[in-house]
């Protein structure tokens, strides 16, 4: 597992320039926080971390495309699919419903049900999940505690905390609480951006 | 004061009611049952026909043709649908294709296809051809209108193509797919049907129309007729209900 080094990363939509000359190192193996209000170009970072997004210019070293894992702003859930096979097409090692059980119990979810009749709450728990059962060497994070609660969000990192297993953890936030209940501290606070929490 | 509503699963009954009423009284009014025959005598046929062993063999002949080719034109069509979708160039090679497919007349096709084909695999080979370019469309549609984020997401996961087929491709055909079987059944009846009364095979439904038209026998040709439409229904539900249980089955994994 490597450091990922970002060089002088540029990118603009248009007109309108959203990064400039971005260059940042996140230590293999922590738990980093991006941080910085909306329109500042945080999402934008991520997507070029995962290599769904070209930056104009510079470059992203250390990322192995390969051994990626997420949790999007949105979940992108398969709705008609259980949460066990959401679970399982991205994380093929577990065979079967039983061997995610212990898993799920964590964040209180069933395998059976089918994603469409879950709560939005429910749903991002999933998406959680997901990411940290993926074979990965590093997650990203887009606004992991959305639609969860003060007890949920505790109960969501503490399992975060446990599943990490070593993995680096890039996470979005606009709240200082929830990095530090990930254990984690800013790591890169995006240029014109302000840190609430 | 508003009146009471009538129950939803009232409504359809009591509208073929009216229009089999409508029927009734305009037969009763012509008072010719050689122009149009009332909905009684042509229901009184329709019995006596499926009592009879030859109509189980006669749809039967026609059912196993032109469901057989709108079977073929669903696999043709999907398939050729995912080619279009992967690779851009399939496209353009098929759009003249089957702009000439659609805008060519049942007619034309069936003396063309008399040429080459026997009456035995007429009805098969037009219900194929007038469903193709209608499955390719719809499917080509859904396939382009798949959720691109969750693309992103099995891209990223790395997830296998058979886990998008089946989660993410499956789940986002299903309404189309259930939209061209209800079009598509109606049309490979209707054209394969067309056919059969041009080509005249020994046995088919077309052949019994066109019998009735020649001997001037109404009852027999809207007993006919009422068969094919309960076929069609018939089938366009069955194929649906399979097609639902096939892809619920699939997901839910």
């Amino acid at each position: 597992m490597n450091d990922i080094v970002l060089a002088n990363i540029d990118k603009s939509f248009g007109d309108k320039r959203v990064l400039t000359g971005v260059t940042h190192t996140f230590a293999a193996g922590g738990v980093h926080g991006v941080m910085g209000p909306s329109g500042c170009g945080k999402t934008t970072l991520l997507n070029i971390l995962l290599g769904l997004l070209p930056p104009d210019a510079g470059t992203v070293a250390g990322v192995n495309p390969n051994a990626l894992g997420a949790v999007f702003q949105e979940d992108r859930l398969c709705e008609r699919a259980s949460v066990g096979a959401n679970i399982r097409m991205a994380a093929p090692a577990f065979r079967e419903d039983g061997a995610l059980r212990p898993l799920l119990a964590e964040m209180g979810l069933e395998a059976k049900t089918p994603v469409f009749e879950l709560s939005g709450g429910m749903k991002r728990r999933v998406a959680l999940l997901r990411a940290l059962a993926a074979p990965s060497e590093l997650i990203i994070m887009d606004e992991p505690f959305t639609g969860l609660d003060e007890g949920l969000k505790q109960t969501a990192a503490a399992c975060i905390r446990r599943r990490q297993g070593g993995r680096t953890l890039i996470v979005v936030t606009h709240s200082k609480n929830d990095l530090s209940l990930l254990g984690g501290s800013l790591s890169l606070s995006l240029p014109g951006c302000f840190t609430t929490g | 004061m508003r009146g009471k509503k009538i129950p939803k699963k009232l409504i359809l009954p009591l509208c073929a009611l009216f229009w089999l009423l409508v029927w009734q009284f305009a037969s009763m009014r012509i008072g010719e049952e050689i122009l149009l025959v009332s909905p009684l005598a042509a229901g009184a046929r329709f019995i006596e026909l499926i009592a009879a062993p030859v109509f189980w063999l006669t749809a039967g002949f026609s059912l196993t043709r032109i469901m057989g080719g709108f079977l073929i034109a669903l696999a043709v069509g999907g398939g050729l649908a995912a080619l279009a979708y992967r690779f851009g160039a399939v496209t353009h090679l098929l759009s003249p294709l089957f702009s000439a497919v659609k805008s060519v007349p049942v007619a034309s096709y069936t003396i063309l296809c008399l040429i080459f084909l026997n009456t035995g695999s007429l009805a098969l080979m037009i219900a194929f051809l007038m469903t193709l370019p209608i499955v390719y469309e719809t499917l080509l549609e859904g396939l382009r209108q798949t959720d691109k984020r969750l693309l992103e997401m099995a891209k990223i996961f790395r997830i296998s193509r058979l886990c998008r087929l089946r989660y993410i491709y499956a789940a986002q055909i299903l309404p189309y797919l259930t939209s061209v079987i209800g079009v598509g059944v109606g049309i490979a009846w209707k054209s394969g049907v067309a056919a059969e009364v041009i080509g005249l095979p020994r046995g088919a439904i077309g052949t019994r129309l066109y019998e009735a038209k020649i001997t001037l026998d109404m009852r027999s040709l809207f007993a006919w007729t009422v068969a094919v439409m309960l076929l069609c229904y018939l089938l366009e539900k069955l194929i649906r209900l399979l097609v639902k249980r096939a892809a619920r089955v699939l997901e839910r994994g």
